[in-house]
């Protein structure tokens, strides 16, 4: 309760400052020229950005996801608030507790590893940096700051050391979330898998499948170095749908950030099928539990083929917003009246 | 009913199929003399003589415990004329001589008030001092005697598996046996019996294991017994007229009955529990050819001699099916696309209304649409107070029921059940007070409205399709097609006919109207209401004695539904 009260606080002083960047930011590549001329109506106002800092606590707080595993007591909420927390810190542009704060996030659940990326491109702009590999400068301030999040990672699990007199906790906590043991149903995409296959080729699997996770964090931080805020909200997304023992709170946690990106309203293209997707997914999960578990008239398929639909769910919502991120980065360059050669009006297509 | 639509049953569990079994128990004396003096020693103690029980089942050679229990009703229960329920459990365990005690089989008789299922005890345990001297038993078998029917099941279900799912208390389980695989019910109140009636629907619509039944209805052509299914008797093979109606009326029955949700006779509370059972009841009527107590015992001892050869849990037949004879069932492949096809009604107004809402799916950047502020307040109050309607409706019958009695002259009972009305009728005049709140959204106003009903209603159906199929398939028949046409503006009259028609207050009476008929004993209007108003209390207080899903579903679900439909119609 607490912690999630926490969290949303921290994400509406995070998003409250990140507003003010982004109309900073916007202002200057305008006075800059670097827009084109008819994209007037692409541009957020102050007007339209004044609630989203509420609309994002509002979100985290109200949504139906954090409620639950509120109620559940799951230890989700604390990892939830450790990550908002960095997302502050990142945002307030201290690369010290921002190093904090994800090497505790990792402590917690290893996954936040990959947050690193973006928090680093996020310090990077702050700083002027140029992201260029053959900088000094980008180099230097690299190595500093992940110097910062190992020395402090180090520091953390010695503690643990000290505490436990053992290094029994690695295996059980990492090793328990790397070669996903425990196959108890949940909403992710392990644990059916994992359960229907032969022994033999399990080690093989998990390997693909945890690879998966961090598989996108490189191409995505080539394809959005310009923008570490909206790659950190996808990496959050790709975590929460991929990691081994995902709960509802991961979802909520992303979820909170959807206000945010409410400017591409306009270029989403599913929005509407995949938010009914998601809630009816949301209500037959008991319902099929209850088959499964209860009644005992349904078996494990009905309720996987649900987590299925759930995640496809998320991963087409993600997958849409990242494209309308795209389109409109896209026309915010050229223009809104794209013609062809011969005069037509073009069509963007993803390649 | 159609061969290809409904192929005959047959038992697909090989440890019940191959392995016939010979009976050889002749009970009927025994069980008579035992009903006799359980009958008396009953009338002596004015209820239960649980110390004679105690003692009986001691003497045959049984593991005796006793579990009291106490429940204090939610409002007086004035079917049964209870409020305050106290009540004691006797049940006796013969352990397998066989095997661990890992597994069990169950008899339940429920000792009821009156003279009434006497003969039922007798017969339990007559069947107990006969299986004691048997050597072949590898699951432990547990004879049960209940106190109050339903209340004494719980709370001894309950206590078996040490949870507490409602507010009853009771002493715990000082003996149990292994993990109850299968239970009978028995309920006979006569020395010789015409029929039995089996009754397979449990609490909230779910069903026993099909091989249980097939089970029992091959045993009845064993012994020759004449077992009818919903109180109708099968119907004559081959296709011909009088065949289809018999069937058709079966499976309405049927359909009705697990719509209800209510636990169709004691059986139904195991189901919840995964324990597969079923409610025999014997029929005495004018038919010539009688049977005794020994036939049905020898049954009984052929049903317990097969499901002890079980060697996993009752898994192989089919979990959701239709029966319009006992011969014959629909399997859920047949029956289940027509909820579909309503629910693709459904899904299909649900696109176009948001096409038309939205009217560019894919919005072209060349097109500069005038900036709609996007916002979706105006939906808030109607779907606000629909919620907050069946909220009400779903608490302050109960909650309510001291606050009525003291400033109106009615019963505990009547208060719950007018309150009910009373709330039901009065969120009808909602859609008036809700508009006076908000400006109204124009013609983008209704059709959002229209979309958010048709969402919710779509979401009720699905999940109820797979939890109960009967009672979804009635929700879905009825409210569908309004659902469909409901549009503001023009004639609204027949519109609102049709809706008020198809609230699910009126469907409810409807079934109260159909299900007499189907029994071939119409009811006349009067007698309808009054079995009306015993419906909505009953179906109240199931829901707190036994968790019945069927009210919070109505209050919460279809209620709201259906108002902010209305809501529809009223839109200006």
């Amino acid at each position: 309760m607490i912690t999630d009260v926490l969290t949303a606080v921290a994400l509406y002083l995070a998003i409250q400052d990140f507003n003010k960047v982004v109309f900073k930011k916007q202002k200057l590549l305008i006075e800059l020229d670097k827009y084109a001329p008819d994209v007037a109506e692409l541009i957020q106002t102050p007007m339209e950005m004044h609630y989203i800092p509420l609309k994002v606590a509002l979100f985290y707080l109200l949504n139906p996801y954090t409620v639950m595993s509120c109620v559940a007591k799951s230890t989700c909420a604390i990892n939830n608030s450790v990550i908002a927390f960095f997302i502050l810190a990142t945002i307030k542009g201290s690369a010290f507790l921002s190093a904090v704060f994800l090497a505790l996030a990792t402590y917690q659940s290893l996954y936040p590893l990959t947050l690193f990326a973006p928090a680093l491109l996020y310090l990077l702009q702050r700083q002027f940096i140029p992201i260029k590999l053959k900088s000094k400068s980008f180099w230097f301030y690299t190595m500093q700051y992940a110097s910062l999040y190992l020395c402090s990672l180090v520091v953390i699990i010695c503690l643990s050391f000290f505490l436990l007199n053992s290094w029994d906790f690695i295996p059980s906590v990492y090793g328990f979330i790397l070669s996903v043991p425990d196959l108890t149903p949940n909403i992710g995409l392990f644990w059916y898998f994992f359960a229907e296959m032969f022994e033999h080729f399990s080690l093989f699997f998990v390997c693909v499948f945890q690879i998966n996770v961090f598989f996108y964090t490189i191409p995505l931080a080539i394809k959005l170095k310009e923008h570490p805020m909206f790659f950190m909200f996808v990496q959050l997304a790709i975590i929460s749908i991929f990691k081994s023992y995902p709960t509802l709170g991961d979802v909520a946690l992303y979820m909170a950030f959807l206000p945010v990106w409410s400017h591409l309203y306009r270029f989403l293209r599913n929005i509407f099928i995949l938010s009914c997707v998601l809630i009816f997914c949301s209500f037959l999960f008991p319902v099929l539990w209850h088959l499964w578990i209860y009644a005992g008239s349904a078996n494990s398929n009905f309720y996987y083929a649900i987590t299925l639909t759930f995640n496809i769910g998320q991963i087409l919502l993600i997958s849409d917003y990242f494209y309308a991120f795209l389109r409109r980065e896209y026309y915010l360059t050229h223009g809104l009246h794209l013609t062809r050669q011969d005069g037509t009006e073009a069509m963007l297509v993803l390649k | 009913m159609l061969p290809p639509l409904a192929p005959r049953t047959y038992l697909s569990e090989n440890a019940m199929g191959s392995t016939m079994v010979g009976e050889g128990s002749d009970l009927g004396p025994h069980a008579l003399a035992l009903a006799r003096e359980f009958g008396g020693h009953k009338r002596k103690a004015g209820g239960m003589p649980v110390q004679w029980l105690e003692q009986t089942m001691f003497q045959l050679g049984l593991e005796v415990h006793r579990q009291p229990f106490a429940r204090t009703l939610p409002f007086p229960d004035e079917a049964h004329e209870r409020y305050l329920v106290r009540g004691t459990n006797v049940f006796g365990v013969l352990r397998a001589p066989r095997s661990a005690s890992t597994e069990a089989l169950l008899l339940l008789v429920p000792c009821s008030e009156g003279s009434k299922n006497n003969q039922a005890v007798g017969l339990l345990l007559a069947l107990a001092s006969y299986c004691r001297g048997q050597i072949y038993w590898a699951k432990d078998l547990i004879f049960l005697v209940t106190e109050h029917d339903l209340v004494g099941t719980q709370a001894w279900l309950e206590a078996y598996h040490d949870v507490n799912l409602t507010d009853i208390s009771s002493g715990g389980l000082p003996g149990r046996a292994g993990a109850i695989q299968a239970a009978l019910a028995l309920e006979l109140s006569t020395d010789v019996v015409t029929s039995m009636d089996v009754a397979v629907e449990g609490l909230n619509g779910q069903l026993p294991n099909l091989d249980l039944l097939n089970l029992f209805h091959s045993f009845c052509q064993k012994n020759g017994l004449l077992c009818t299914f919903q109180g109708k008797l099968p119907p004559p093979e081959g296709p011909s007229g009088p065949g289809y109606t018999q069937s058709l009326r079966t499976l309405g029955l049927m359909v009705l009955g697990q719509a209800g949700g209510g636990p169709g006779g004691a059986h139904g509370l195991f189901l919840r529990f995964r324990i597969e059972a079923l409610t025999l009841r014997g029929i005495n009527s004018f038919r010539q050819h009688k049977f005794d107590l020994g036939a049905l015992g020898r049954t009984l001892e052929g049903m317990f001699r097969k499901l002890n050869n079980l060697l996993e849990r009752l898994h192989q037949s089919y979990f959701l099916y239709l029966l319009p004879s006992l011969s014959r069932f629909v399997s859920i492949g047949s029956y289940a696309p027509a909820l579909a096809l309503l629910l693709l009604v459904l899904a299909l107004r649900i696109s176009w209304a948001e096409n038309g809402e939205d009217g560019d799916g894919d919005p072209q950047p060349g097109e500069s649409l005038p900036q709609t502020p996007r916002g979706f307040l105006y939906l808030v109050p109607p779907v606000l107070v629909s919620g907050a309607a069946g909220t009400a409706l779903y608490l302050l019958p109960v909650r309510g029921q001291a606050v009525a009695t003291q400033h109106f002259p009615v019963g505990e009972a009547e208060a719950v059940v007018l309150t009910l009305i009373g709330i039901y009728v009065a969120g009808m005049a909602l859609p008036h007070s809700t508009h006076r709140a908000l400006s109204g959204g124009g013609q983008r106003g209704w059709m959002s409205l229209k979309l958010v009903a048709l969402l919710a209603l779509a979401l009720l159906l699905t999940c109820l399709a797979l939890l109960n199929f009967s009672l979804g398939f009635l929700l879905g028949v009825t409210l569908v097609p309004p659902a469909a046409a409901v549009r503001p503006g023009g004639n609204r009259l027949p519109l609102a006919v049709l809706l008020v028609l198809t609230t699910p207050g009126v469907t409810l009476f409807l079934a109260v109207l159909v299900e007499r008929e189907l029994l071939e004993a119409p009811a006349g209007l009067g007698e309808a209401w009054q079995r009306y108003l015993g419906a909505l209390g009953q179906g109240l207080l199931q829901e707190h004695l036994h968790g019945a899903h069927l009210s919070p579903l109505l209050a919460l679900g279809a209620y709201p539904c259906w108002l902010l439909l209305w809501n529809v119609l009223f839109w200006k």
